[in-house]
């Protein structure tokens, strides 16, 4: 019963992040692929009507792992205390952004909610990654199976870590560029113009960075979690390198952005999905005790 | 302050906050319905009209509710992992039950409500204004449910290792305190949505604009409200204070400021200031006996004062909870004869006349919230020193590691997060007030490329 459990929350943490992964990206480029009102507001329709029923299966995922595995919500909520209430900040500032940012024609106060939108997404992802990060290092339970980190004690993954050292940052900037490639791939997909334009070329620039994180945290991984090495099928992530790479400048050159974009960034929104997927189950491969 | 202290003011101001919004818009959605049946009996446009403004008032109520909801789920995690890891088993179902329901059935037909009007002809708008007030009170029973559990627990048995394990969701489901409990909470909820409607009604009245639909607020409003605040007193909150005396016995000699048994019919305190370090309620004006008869429904019938029962079994915030419960009861004495007196001159066409009367009901709306949060505190703080009553005590529930520093700065955190949300959704509500029900066009979706 446990495993079959464990499996519903496992699909409903990767549905999450799949699917809030590329509003999440998308809030991350926002201000850098949007430069006037009508482009902002063209990214926040793409995700106005699902950004929040992308973040149900945030909800759902917590409201199951609280009556299925009481025990593990007590313990990770309690210990991560201060993470968790950070990101429940994040989430709460990021809905009123997304919600107030065209209530009033005040071009200050849509600079200001266009701001908190991007910052708020870009920090959800670091620390989604760095949640990641943790889960994966570990944490010191004591004997009636609680613990409590600090947001940061030393930097080193030792004995008494915090919430954020260099391999939970490290986890965690790896988290924000894949969540911005995603997001950005959502954009081409979703929007037209310059927009579609500038959002190809941060994915083409935010690959590189990807791939190099990738190979980055799965060393890191294997020296500071020797049961990832027993645990995983394939080095973590190496398996699951993004397949969508977008094509280079001169190739783009010659067709109009516009069909472009309609031929192929449905093809490479999805495979960057399916490799978000491949990289989620390892990561769930590697904390499974079985 | 102690961990204690600050666990339990962080979850109380986040929810007294959160509770602002569901309880107007539950009461809301129903008067909804009604606008929404006459606009099709009388066809109408102006009932369509009023709908459609308050739609755009509920609307901004239900993000702030739901945005302001998640911080209670996570509580139980952060702040209550010992309550979480005993409890979790029984009370994450009805709570992620409630889940389902506000998020899939409630903001799916609110979707429809408030983006389909064009489309889907009065019947199936009717229809989904239907749902989204039916998703918007079995949110409110699962809730309840779930309160009524840690009130009342039932269908559950004890594991090896002292968890809580349930052994009938139905008993759950069907738990005798849910019944009084549920109906007292959803009828207060009328009232608060009347009495916004009538208040505002009378802020248009009585500034000569929009005064037609002022006049329809004003009408639903009192009406609405009158029924609703009668049912609030009887059956449902007499019935409750019926069900408290049985079961929580210490809980009812401490809001009625009863610190010495009576066997000769007890007095009904309406004034006074309870002295618990003397255990005496000064300044007292009593009604003789009058607690026996509500309690017992005999006049001479005993009564147990708080002397019968140990100090460990007392509710913590003796005062706290005397007042809570009187200022409900009291506010919602003044409230009846509020809507008595502007019931009487409705009928009588007098209304539009009585500028005082007018201005006391434009005054009428923070009452309702002010009654509806004090006996949610009558009821939580009644319940200590208990955190599931008979069962867990309070200070057995919270997260062993969590320090107080850590629980005071995230409690500052959240005073400072609700500020600025008060202010932004006050601004939101304003500016649909001031440009009136007469300018609620069709809502439009926002436009998405797909």
């Amino acid at each position: 019963m446990e495993t079959i459990w464990f499996c519903i929350v496992a699909v409903m943490l990767a549905a999450y992040v799949l699917l809030d992964g590329f509003d999440l990206g998308a809030g991350a480029i926002h201000l850098f692929a949007a430069r006037d009102d009508a482009e902002r507001r063209s990214i926040i329709a793409s995700i106005g009507p699902v950004w929040d029923g992308n973040e149900v299966w945030l909800l759902a995922a917590g409201g199951t792992l609280y009556f299925a595995f009481p025990g593990l919500y007590a313990a990770g909520f309690s210990g991560f205390y201060l993470a968790l209430m950070i990101v429940l900040w994040l989430l709460m500032l990021r809905g009123l952004s997304i919600e107030l940012r065209s209530h009033f024609e005040n071009p200050l106060w849509q600079s200001f909610w266009d701001a908190t939108f991007s910052g708020s997404s870009i920090l959800i992802a670091i620390f989604y990654g760095a949640a990641l990060g943790n889960v994966v290092r570990g944490v010191p339970l004591n004997k009636d199976g609680y613990f409590f980190v600090p947001l940061w004690t030393n930097f080193q993954p030792g004995a008494n870590p915090g919430i954020i050292d260099w391999y939970t940052v490290l986890v965690g900037v790896s988290a924000l560029l894949v969540l911005t490639l995603h997001g950005a791939l959502w954009v081409m997909l979703k929007t037209a113009g310059q927009v579609a334009v500038r959002a190809r070329a941060i994915a083409f620039t935010v690959y590189g960075a990807v791939c190099a994180a990738v190979l980055g945290i799965s060393i890191a991984s294997f020296s500071i979690h020797p049961i990832s090495r027993r645990t995983s099928s394939v080095i973590p992530g190496c398996g699951c390198f993004p397949c969508s790479r977008p094509r280079g400048s001169s190739a783009c050159g010659s067709v109009s952005p516009q069909k472009w974009i309609s031929g192929h960034s449905c093809a490479r929104a999805s495979s960057s999905s399916l490799c978000f997927a491949a990289r989620h189950s390892d990561s769930i491969r590697t904390c499974c005790p079985r | 302050m102690n961990a204690l202290a600050i666990d339990r003011l962080q979850f109380a101001f986040t929810v007294t906050f959160h509770y602002l919004f569901p309880q107007l818009t539950m009461g809301l959605a129903l008067l909804i319905v009604i606008l929404k049946t006459m606009a099709l009996r009388t066809r109408n446009p102006h009932y369509d009209q009023s709908a459609r403004f308050w739609a755009k008032i509920f609307a901004v109520n239900f993000a702030i509710g739901v945005i302001t909801g998640i911080p209670m789920e996570f509580q139980f995690g952060t702040n209550w992992a010992g309550f979480a890891k005993a409890a979790g088993g029984v009370i994450g179902q009805t709570l992620a039950m409630e889940g389902m329901f506000s998020f899939f059935l409630e903001s799916t037909f609110l979707g429809l409500f408030l983006f389909g009007e064009k489309k889907l002809g009065p019947t199936l708008h009717w229809l989904s204004a239907v749902a989204v007030w039916l998703g918007s009170w079995l949110s409110g029973f699962f809730i309840i449910a779930t309160d009524a559990w840690m009130q009342h627990p039932v269908g559950y048995a004890l594991g090896p290792k002292g968890e809580i394990v349930l052994n009938s969701f139905t008993g759950l489901l069907s738990n005798p305190w849910i019944l009084w409990q549920y109906t007292h909470n959803m009828t207060a909820s009328v009232v608060t949505g009347s009495a916004v409607m009538a208040s505002l009604g009378a802020f248009y009245v009585l500034s000569n604009r929009s005064v037609d639909f002022g006049r329809t607020f004003l009408k639903v409003g009192i009406c609405a409200g009158l029924i609703a605040v009668a049912i609030v007193a009887f059956p449902t909150g007499d019935q409750q204070s019926v069900m408290v005396s049985r079961n929580q016995p210490v809980a009812l000699a401490a809001m009625e400021g009863l610190f010495k048994s009576s066997d000769n019919g007890a007095a009904l305190a309406i004034l006074g200031q309870p002295d618990a370090e003397n255990q005496r309620l000064d300044n007292p004006i009593e009604f003789p006996r009058a607690l026996s008869f509500l309690t017992t429904r005999n006049w001479a019938g005993k009564v147990k004062g708080l002397d019968q029962f140990p100090r460990d079994q007392w509710p913590d915030n003796i005062p706290l909870l005397y007042f809570s419960y009187h200022i409900m009861v009291g506010l919602g004495t003044i409230m009846t004869a509020i809507l008595l007196w502007a019931a009487i001159e409705l009928w009588s066409g007098t209304l539009w006349r009585r500028t005082p009367l007018l201005w006391t009901l434009m005054f009428l709306f923070p009452f309702p919230y002010i009654a509806t949060t004090f006996g949610w505190i009558t009821a939580e703080i009644g319940r200590q020193p208990w955190l599931i009553y008979g069962l867990m005590r309070t200070e057995n529930g919270i997260s062993p590691l969590v320090s107080a520093g850590n629980g005071l700065f995230t409690l500052l955190g959240f005073m400072g997060m609700y500020a600025l949300m008060g202010v932004l959704f006050l601004s939101l509500v304003w500016r649909e007030v001031e440009r009136g029900p007469g300018h609620a066009e069709f809502a439009q979706p926002a436009p998405a490329h797909h």
